[in-house]
């Protein structure tokens, strides 16, 4: 084992994490503006990844226009899936947003059964970004390169979004507060509309990322991504976006460490891993790394 | 009449928070509401700014002096705040994660004119000092009565014609009290209604117009503030003693 092998251990780590982190920011999001544990968000990778598939293979359109174009997509769905399944349900008990969230998820997978069929499809992004570069005995695709830029610069414009524009203050004011930021005049059903919006078209561009990454997708791939990016937001400490963002690579690395630094008949344990890594923290932590108190709104 | 509620009945939790009543607020008045806890103070207020639906009765508000009355009580919370009336709610509602010109700046959150906010934004700083001294800090870190300065300064904020005040006294000392309550007086000396929920009855009487009290979900007396300091039965049971 040399400082190479552990660089591209790093290396992959990092890429691993950066999709992580666009899953689990909008579940800290949502979490954090409505208190919803939403196991539907995965599905949304899904339907992200199946678009793109469509328009790179059966329309033929570039890949920016196709992302651009899943991002847009993304916030449609995750408007509608607010819509028709949340809304009712604002004001009841937290466990049922939850149950709900878990039927939205059930139904997005059989349907992506019922018109997609259960088969798995290749994937496969042109020519030019399947191209391995080497620097120092590190190697990567351009494909990954394209994930790592494509990842950091929409969580920069994330950030300013929340920070530095009014709806993003109305966001975290809500956030915090949903009573009073109705007394302030913030429409507050446009408010989490515009949540979903956001957290749903990082989701799905995930699902392009995901895609590219694995060269294979079904209508199943949402689970695991919505599972981890569940653990990510809740070990960066939910509700916090520098959490997730957080959260995303240290799971992300310390899963691809666990793999490749550890004799290979561990390997098959990746999962059990990450979940143990969740307990691990959570007991030193209890709020997660970015975590402020969870309790009860005042 | 700035505002006229009108038999307003709100049932919560199973049982009449509001049983039927009525109140005046006449325009350029401090109007003070007391009464114990559980009388159904707060539930007037958030029925008055939407965050509760009453069951029946009608909230009459007239926004202009001369202007027509509108029945608000079933209009949505964001647009009555629209119509010129600020909430100030129980607790004093600080964003405490959002930093002190934020919070300010949300209460201006409905007005367009970029310029005007930004001279009423100095305007409250001048008010209260301590706010721009604090500007960029969460609103969190602030003291009991940094963070109830910051609420009325908020509230002030969307320009009101009306402001409705929830237990401002709550947790605070004395001195900040009469200060605070010094400076609720100037601002309806520039034209702004109050509407004041208080358990601080000595306060709320000394500085009010007129008051209400509010028994059980209904109103048992009402009158001139400075008789009801005057009566009986307020000062024994509001005022400590007879």
């Amino acid at each position: 084992m040399n400082i190479q092998y552990i660089a591209q251990q790093i290396v992959n780590g990092l890429i691993l994490g950066s999709m992580y982190a666009m899953v689990a920011i909008g579940f800290s999001m949502i979490y954090g503006i409505i208190r919803l544990i939403n196991f539907a968000h995965g599905d949304v990778v899904m339907i992200g990844a199946f678009l793109t598939l469509g328009l790179l293979q059966v329309v033929g359109a570039p890949l920016p226009l196709v992302a651009l174009m899943v991002l847009a997509a993304g916030a449609v769905i995750g408007i509608l899936i607010e819509r028709a399944a949340f809304r009712p349900m604002r004001g009841a008990p937290q466990v049922t947003g939850f149950i709900a969230s878990l039927a939205v998820s059930i139904m997005l997978q059989n349907l992506g059964i019922l018109f997609l069929t259960a088969q798995p499809r290749n994937f496969a992004f042109p020519g030019y970004l399947q191209k391995v570069i080497h620097i120092s005995g590190v190697s990567f695709r351009m494909v990954d390169l394209v994930i790592m830029m494509c990842a950091l610069s929409l969580m920069c414009a994330l950030m300013l979004l929340v920070n530095k524009t009014r709806l993003g203050m109305a966001m975290r004011a809500t956030a915090e507060n949903i009573d009073v930021a109705r007394l302030m005049g913030i429409n507050i059903n446009r408010t989490i509309m515009a949540t979903f919006a956001v957290g749903s078209a990082l989701a799905a561009i995930a699902g392009l990322m995901w895609g590219g990454k694995f060269g294979q997708i079904d209508p199943l791939l949402g689970f695991i991504p919505g599972l981890k990016s569940f653990v990510a937001a809740v070990i960066g400490g939910v509700g916090s976006i520098p959490g997730a963002i957080i959260g995303g690579f240290v799971l992300g690395l310390s899963e691809v460490l666990f793999v490749g630094l550890l004799p290979p008949i561990y390997s098959a344990y990746r999962d059990a891993f990450v979940f143990a890594t969740l307990i691990l923290i959570l007991l030193i932590l209890p709020n997660g790394i970015l975590g402020k108190k969870m309790g009860e709104r005042v | 009449m700035m505002l006229r509620i009108d038999d307003l009945r709100v049932f919560r939790d199973k049982t009449y928070v509001l049983q039927g009543v009525s109140l005046d607020v006449p325009q350029g008045e401090i109007v003070a509401l007391i009464g114990a806890n559980g009388a159904g103070k707060t539930s007037m207020l958030r029925t008055i700014s939407g965050l509760l639906r009453p069951e029946s009765g009608r909230i009459l508000y007239k926004p202009h002096g001369n202007g027509e009355e509108i029945d608000i009580s079933r209009v949505s919370a964001e647009q009555i705040v629209a119509l010129g009336i600020s909430h100030c709610p129980e607790g004093r509602g600080i964003f405490s994660r959002l930093s002190v010109r934020e919070n300010l700046m949300l209460g201006a959150y409905l007005r367009k004119n970029k310029q005007a906010i930004e001279q009423d934004y100095r305007r409250i700083c001048g008010v209260f000092p301590i706010l721009a001294e604090r500007a960029r800090q969460t609103a969190g870190s602030l003291s009991g009565g940094e963070q109830e300065m910051l609420a009325v300064g908020r509230a002030l904020m969307s320009r009101p014609r009306l402001l409705i005040l929830d237990e401002p006294s709550l947790g605070l000392g004395p001195i900040i009290i009469e200060n605070l309550f010094n400076i609720l007086h100037d601002i309806n000396a520039e034209g702004v209604t109050i509407l004041l929920v208080e358990q601080n009855a000595v306060m709320a009487l000394d500085y009010s117009h007129r008051a209400y009290v509010l028994e059980n979900g209904r109103v048992t007396l009402s009158g001139p503030s400075r008789e009801l300091a005057r009566d009986e039965k307020v000062r024994s049971a509001y005022l400590g003693g007879g």
